[in-house]
């Protein structure tokens, strides 16, 4: 089939547009009149021709007529681009061609292809319409700015298109509808970050709630007061938090006459965690957690009685809690263990509850090591991660961030928590680890994420403006001898104070993520998510 | 449900028997409204929809929705307690143990304020406290007190109350009538919170969020009768006490309890799951030791301190002077009423309150007053800075002057009245003089 790829191009360059075309046209007819196989080429040929056809569809939305004018210069493209790319310019001619001869029977050939254009764009509207109404846990992120929705694109979560007064004013239709009130914003936000929610601690959501909370589970109101608060912090706390809220709703739930509890439950769910998402947007975790919940009740049969099916259920989570959370901790402190030697210096961040577990299993094993613990402010949780090793009895030392390029040689392993992993490979996780991850990457020091699968997520992200977390900006005053310097920042028309939650680290910088699957590198995600999904 | 309202409206109002003699306590009129109305509407702001009432059998016949002056559907459980036992507040709650399901939110009828009350719930919510109260800054009162003899005694009966570093975690209190020989503060307490702030100068609201475990520790130890002075104090001397924050041994712990029939403060229901998500938490209330937040305590007390806005409690004179001035900043209805029968060349001040179907006849001055409804006050009356209950008299040409009259008095004509306490139903004598605390002030 060579020889009749350079006869073509020949043809092609020299003959006329129609010749050419021709040629082509009778030696693929040719190779499927005799039977043949097509041949790796020409199959990609044949697709690439479809994909061209379908976009070129969708491009010209029904001006038939206007396909002659583009033609001429994607057909000189394609010339020019077939003396370089042979291989590239059959195919590129190919298209053109298809669409040459699409155009050049009749005016009633175009005209239905113009009816049926009209037809897919009609169905593609009405479907992203449907698409933006149903609200879902984020699911999916577009690379496409928030401004530039087309049907076609995955609709955009709503935290993060705070600027977008259309999208606040849903939100604001959806939680009236759902009896919750909405929080307001606070502060002036730096620009960067005007698309994110930025709330204040001392505005809590109670304030506009009824103080025996009769729309709100007073478990949810007080997981709610407890997120906003920091009482219940990091990942693994909050979702298991939330599970155990779930289970005292389950319990206190009574199914209403004519309704099944495996709809009915679920749609009382949906305010809760809508307040809950006002309090404290919600993590990765927490959100494959509601996923998993909402399942279990819409599995449940229609025929079970109340009683059997909440005991189901609540056992369901038990079960979620102590194989995703409690087994898998100890399933991944067995692996990492293996990846402590005696003499290791470890370096974590921050207060993560896995590696803390991590670290005083391997300690009870009887490996020597020592940690250095390095903390940030606002939150400055290093120093509760330091008090729980101290308290075991492991060697510590502690730093501030700043201090970590002085530190690095030292280290020989480092040891990170994640909030979530992205579906291609970056670890999300409390602002400031991909500082660490740059710098133990210039110092050549291994760096180990110890994650569980649960907190998993399939968005991708691959900057941390997209989507983040913005904290109370107020955290960021200090009092330094009775003064507080930032008191009154709000006065101040160009300042703006940023505080934010999460960063995203490249896979380059990570060497292997620890998991209860095994270790695997950090590119691997896309794999375990499918598996993942393909066993449920 | 989350919370139930019990409102303890059986005092006796020992502290101003001057008025209470004759009206009860619960009833007395504040800018024209009862006394229980504030706290009720306090309630119903905050989206109560019912509450339990614990009162004697007279107030009970008079609490009917329209006498109330209620706006809102609040539903109203009205039980009635004898006063010959002298039932203290903790009496009270364990005679309605029966009816409280949930957490239980204590009120006093003497309460008047504007306080956010979702700021001591949520302390109670978020820390998942077996106690929160509600303390506000002592004001001091300016008004002369009419019948008081000279200033007022101070330095008895303060009360000193330990608060930690942040404000709101209650370490300590007492009363300076139960110290003897000084304040002792046990070192344990000070090991854990190093930084103390003792203050005197704080009003108890009366305002207490319990939790379901403490009413059933109540109903359990029948000494306890004042929720004031012995509960609250006990459970803030519990939270440092060695033996309910043992964690390790817990059958022990439960047997032990089992025997002595006590109910553990400590283990109320959902702690072990609480112990869990808290262990993975990375929050801490205080830093700098080596113990986990709250020093593992199971008992814990929370108190919100109002820096400003307006709290009093009516338990004296003083007290119900006051509340009289500040009434009119917390009703939203208009000062005079629309029923009340105002003449033309009389001068109504601004910060006066004019009941319902007064008769407030020419060239009368009202200033900084209450009038009560259906009174009727004829001509060229001055009255100035007093109170006036429910149908009074004032004959014409009378001179009414920081002074308490009370319910259905009459005034004589001519009468010149300055800082007196007129009691009810009593008839001052026309041209008669009533002058300050010197000469026989109080006529009852």
């Amino acid at each position: 089939m060579a020889d009749a790829d350079e006869t073509s191009k020949q043809a092609e360059r020299n003959t006329n547009v129609g010749d050419g075309i021709a040629v082509k046209k009778q030696d693929i007819a040719r190779a499927k009149n005799e039977g043949k196989e097509l041949t790796k080429d020409e199959k990609q040929r044949l697709r690439k021709e479809k994909k061209q056809q379908k976009k070129n569809k969708k491009d010209d939305k029904g001006e038939s007529e206007h396909e002659n004018v583009p033609l001429p210069p994607s057909q000189a493209v394609v010339q020019c681009q077939s003396q370089k790319a042979p291989s590239v310019a059959p195919s590129l001619a190919l298209t053109p061609v298809s669409v040459c001869t699409s155009e050049k029977p009749a005016k009633s050939k175009a005209e239905q292809r113009a009816e049926r254009r009209a037809r897919q764009e009609a169905d593609r509207a009405a479907k992203g319409k449907k698409g933006e109404s149903a609200q879902q846990p984020p699911s999916g992120k577009s690379k496409a700015p928030p401004n530039e929705l087309q049907p076609v694109v995955k609709r955009l979560p709503e935290h993060v298109q705070v600027d977008d007064p259309a999208a606040v004013r849903k939100l604001a239709k959806k939680l009236e509808r759902q009896q919750i009130p909405v929080r307001s914003e606070y502060g002036y936000k730096v620009s960067l970050f005007s698309h994110l929610h930025q709330y204040s601690r001392k505005a809590p959501l109670t304030q506009q709630i009824s103080i025996p909370s009769t729309v709100i589970h007073p478990y949810i109101v007080r997981l709610g007061l407890q997120y906003s608060q920091g009482i219940v912090a990091g990942s693994n706390a909050r979702s298991i938090a939330l599970l155990h809220a779930f289970q005292k709703v389950i319990q206190d739930y009574k199914t209403p006459p004519n309704e099944e509890l495996s709809r009915d439950l679920v749609n009382k769910l949906k305010p809760y965690i809508s307040y809950l998402n006002q309090c404290r947007p919600l993590s990765a975790s927490m959100g494959n957690a509601i996923k998993y919940v909402k399942k279990e009740i819409s599995n449940i049969p229609c025929l079970c009685k109340e009683e059997e099916a909440k005991k189901q259920l609540l056992s369901c989570i038990d079960n979620y809690i102590k194989e995703k959370i409690t087994l898998a901790a100890t399933t991944i402190s067995a692996y990492a263990i293996e990846k402590i030697s005696n003499g290791d210096v470890i370096l974590v961040y921050g207060c993560s509850s896995l590696v803390n577990h991590i670290l005083c299993d391997a300690f009870d094993k009887k490996r020597k090591f020592s940690v250095i613990v390095v903390d940030s402010r606002p939150r400055l949780e290093g120093r509760e991660a330091l008090r729980r090793l101290v308290k075991k009895g492991i060697c510590c030392t502690y730093v501030l961030i700043s201090a970590v390029s002085y530190i690095l040689p030292e280290v020989s392993k480092v040891f990170l928590g994640a909030h979530a992993l992205l579906a291609n490979g970056y670890v999300m996780s409390r602002v400031g680890t991909s500082q660490i991850a740059l710098v133990a990457k210039a110092y050549n020091v291994p760096v180990l994420v110890c994650c569980e699968t649960y907190k998993f997520c399939e968005r991708v992200q691959t900057d941390s403006f997209v989507s983040n977390e913005l904290d109370d900006p107020d955290d960021l005053m200090v009092t330094r001898k009775g003064k507080i310097h930032l008191e009154n920042w709000q006065d101040i028309r160009q300042l703006g104070l940023l505080n934010l939650v999460y960063d995203v680290t490249p896979p380059d910088f990570v060497d292997l993520v620890i998991t209860d699957l095994g270790m695997i590198p950090c590119t691997s995600v896309p794999v375990v998510l499918r598996v993942k999904n393909v066993d449920q | 449900m989350e919370l139930q309202a019990v409102l303890m409206a059986a005092g006796g109002g020992s502290r101003m028997m001057e008025l209470t003699y004759n009206t009860h306590k619960p009833l007395l009129p504040v800018g024209n409204k009862p006394l229980i109305w504030y706290p009720l509407n306090l309630l119903e702001r905050v989206g109560f929809e019912e509450v339990i009432i614990i009162t004697t059998k007279d107030v009970q016949k008079m609490l009917t929705p329209d006498r109330l002056k209620l706006d809102g559907k609040m539903k109203l459980d009205v039980v009635c307690i004898q006063l010959e036992g002298e039932m203290g507040t903790a009496d009270a709650l364990r005679h309605v143990q029966q009816k409280i399901k949930t957490d239980v939110l204590v009120l006093s009828c003497d309460l008047i304020t504007d306080v956010a009350l979702h700021e001591v719930v949520d302390l109670f919510r978020a820390h998942n406290a077996s106690m929160a109260m509600l303390m506000s800054k002592l004001h001091e009162f300016t008004e002369t007190v009419p019948g008081q003899k000279g200033k007022k005694k101070a330095g008895e009966q303060r009360d000193f109350v330990g608060v930690d570093a942040t404000g709101q975690r209650l370490l300590f209190m007492a009363n300076e009538a139960d110290l003897e020989d000084g304040l002792t503060i046990r070192k344990s307490i000070m090991c854990k919170h190093p930084s103390m702030r003792i203050r005197t100068g704080l009003l108890d609201a009366h305002l207490y969020c319990l939790k379901r475990c403490v009413v059933d520790f109540l109903v359990e130890n029948k000494n306890i009768s004042s929720i004031r002075g012995e509960l609250i104090p006990y459970l803030v001397r519990k939270q440092f006490s060695k033996s309910v924050n043992l964690p390790n041994n817990k059958d022990e712990v439960e047997m032990s309890q089992k025997m002595e029939g006590q109910t553990n403060l400590g283990s109320c229901k959902d702690e072990e799951l609480l112990r869990l998500t808290q262990e993975r938490s990375c929050w801490n209330d205080h830093h700098g030791d080596m113990s986990e937040a709250y020093h593992g305590g199971k008992v814990r007390c929370y108190v919100h301190i109002m820096e400003d806005g307006v709290c009093y409690r009516v338990n004296t004179l003083a007290a119900y002077i006051e509340a009289n001035r500040m009434a009119p900043k917390l009703i939203e209805d208009p000062p005079i009423h629309p029923s009340a029968v105002i003449s033309e060349c009389t001068q109504v001040g601004a910060d006066s309150i004019i009941g319902a179907s007064c008769q407030i006849s020419d060239k009368t001055s009202i200033k900084r007053s209450t009038v009560g409804a259906s009174s009727t006050v004829r001509e060229k009356v001055k009255i100035t800075n007093s109170i006036l209950m429910n149908g009074v008299t004032v004959e014409e040409g009378c001179n009414i002057q920081g002074s308490v009259i009370c319910s259905n008095a009459v005034i004589g004509r001519n009468a010149d009245i300055k800082y007196c306490l007129v009691g009810s139903s009593q008839r001052i004598e026309p041209d008669g003089e009533c002058l300050t605390v010197t000469q026989n002030a109080v006529s009852v």
